[in-house]
């Protein structure tokens, strides 16, 4: 078992418009994407983020950036009450945590 | 005309630029300056409330450069929703900023102004008539939604630009636009491929955050051929790579091989990334998918009160061990103590357990200090000062069980404590519509000489 973060170069979060939030892990080699993505499953996303696994909307591999995207629905629309992170630029962290 | 060259300044008007960029920029003569004004980013306070989350001296400094190059050329210049938001306030309060480097300078320029605002009858009629659709995961529009919203506004295609620039327009000063489109519109109206010219447009809009080391404030050419088109920094700092390009991609979008936009969507399934000699890259294969009817995303956010935040921290680790029963204390003291109110929401954030991710954090287990941020959202401002106040003065005094520090359970980093903050912003509205026609909804207005 290893931590992607460990071969991952990018992993960040952002908003996808004001309802989804998006999270894009990147590799520097074919050889680290091709042996994560497979493992990067919307069970694993729904366990770290304790929610239930239809809200991970997507889960797309883009080998031109050799990048893993997956998509969540926001837990409430940017900015409405309640909110913590308007941009949901810091929502990465529990990526930390992921194994393969 | 074998290739079309666009310059994007800046990934928001008003994030500023290096003037030797700029001046690089222009010594490629280019055919058009672009620049996109706006993101839904921020939140929904700025288009419910019609203000820019720019900044107005900011965004001056920008456009002096910009139309001062744009006029001397003789080339257009296509500012993309504009005021952030792209409602009509955010348009007339960058047609003021426009006016006033104008006043200054002596000069003047044919300006199209186009408005992106929807009229919410329209919208009501094509709701019933099964036009409008959610757009994301949002619940179906209604009428009570519609009319609760402060501005609605569409986000226009390339097509009213285009009329815009056909008429002979020197600047155009957009609402609500599909970020591409203010890049996409010179090339298309020259006949250049659509899927190319909107998949650029798509990059250039953030300018050079696409490059190594990326930066928002920096400026990247793109160069629009007949069957690819390239990107450059002009910054020697920077350089794009395949990688950091295709990266872009990806960048606050779901899916990056399908690019959804007015009228289809961009296919990026054959898209081809290659390095080129001086950190170019060249991208080919794009493809431009039409959707059966043509359909722009509506957007809208309403009022739902005013809020009155304090700022305070917690090191006591008794306090601490027990941070959520006293909070829970506390909100049943307000609630006691205000019985009357109804229409108001407490909410306590701690951060350094859950502050930043709440209850989508995995680790919630406090550190040795807590950060907490009392927050009122009422109908009055007055109501949301009385609880957020009431709220604060109970948490500092409040007692908890095993309690040895009796003299006050918060430190406060301001005096005053409470910071009325003002109306808040829901966004209500996140839909497609179809059109009969792209140029429907939207308005040109010709201003400047």
């Amino acid at each position: 078992m290893r931590y992607v973060r460990d071969v991952a170069a990018v992993i960040r979060s952002k908003n996808a418009g004001p309802f989804e939030l998006t999270f894009d892990l990147m590799f520097t080699n074919k050889h680290d994407y091709d042996e994560v993505r497979q493992a990067i499953t919307p069970a694993k996303i729904a366990e770290l983020y304790k929610i239930p696994e239809e809200n991970v909307l997507k889960i797309v591999h883009f080998e031109p950036a050799l990048a893993v995207k997956v998509t969540i629905k926001r837990p409430r629309a940017s900015g409405a009450l309640g909110e913590t992170d308007v941009y949901g630029a810091q929502q990465h962290a529990p990526l930390f945590e992921l194994t393969y | 005309m074998n290739e079309i060259r666009v310059l994007s300044p800046t990934a928001i008007l008003g994030y500023g630029f290096p003037v030797a960029s700029f001046e690089e920029g222009m010594r490629r003569d280019p055919h058009v300056i672009a620049v996109d004004a706006g993101s839904t980013d921020p939140g929904p306070y700025y288009l419910g409330s019609g203000k820019s989350f720019t900044q107005r001296s900011a965004v001056k400094r920008d456009l002096k450069y910009l139309i001062d190059a744009a006029l001397e050329r003789n080339i257009p210049l296509i500012i993309g929703t504009a005021g952030g938001s792209g409602a009509r306030p955010h348009v007339e309060w960058n047609w003021e900023i426009i006016q006033e480097i104008f006043a200054e300078t002596g000069q003047t320029a044919k300006v199209a102004v186009i408005f992106s605002d929807v009229d919410k009858d329209v919208v009501v009629r094509k709701l019933y008539e099964g036009q409008i659709s959610p757009c994301g995961p949002v619940g179906e529009l209604t009428t009570e939604a519609v009319e609760e919203a402060t501005y609605l506004v569409a986000q226009m295609g390339v097509e009213p630009i285009i009329n815009a620039l056909q008429e002979g327009a020197q600047i155009v000063l957009a609402g609500r636009a599909y970020d591409p489109a203010a890049f996409a519109a010179v090339p298309i109206m020259h006949g250049f491929d659509q899927a190319l010219a909107l998949h650029m447009g798509k990059i250039l809009e953030c300018a050079a955050i696409a490059a190594v080391p990326g930066s928002g404030s920096d400026c990247l050419l793109g160069v629009l051929k007949r069957d690819s088109f390239i990107l450059e920094a002009l910054n020697p700092e920077r350089q794009c790579t395949p990688m950091s390009v295709a990266a872009h991609t990806l960048y606050e979008k779901s899916d990056p091989y399908r690019l959804p936009g007015p009228g289809g969507t961009l296919d990026l399934t054959d898209t081809q990334f290659s390095a080129l000699d001086g950190g170019r890259v060249e991208v080919s294969g794009t493809k431009f998918v039409p959707t059966p009817r043509f359909s722009v995303k509506l957007e809208g956010a309403k009022p739902i009160g005013f809020r009155t935040v304090s700022i305070a921290g917690v090191r006591d680790p008794i306090m601490i061990g027990q941070i959520d029963d006293i909070l829970a204390g506390v909100r049943q003291r307000v609630q006691d103590n205000f019985s009357d109110l109804q229409n108001y929401s407490l909410h306590f954030r701690c951060y350094g357990r859950d502050g930043v991710m709440g209850d989508l954090e995995p680790t919630p287990n406090p550190g040795h200090e807590l950060g907490i941020i009392i927050e009122a959202v009422a109908d009055t401002q007055d109501t949301a000062n009385t609880i957020c106040g009431f709220a604060r003065s109970t948490l500092l005094h409040y007692g908890y069980p095993g309690r040895k520090s009796t003299a006050g359970n918060l430190a406060f980093p301001y005096s005053p404590s409470d910071f009325p903050a003002g109306e808040v912003y829901e966004f209500c509205v996140h839909h497609l519509m179809e059109l009969d026609d792209p140029r429907e909804l939207f308005k040109i207005e010709w201003r400047g000489e």
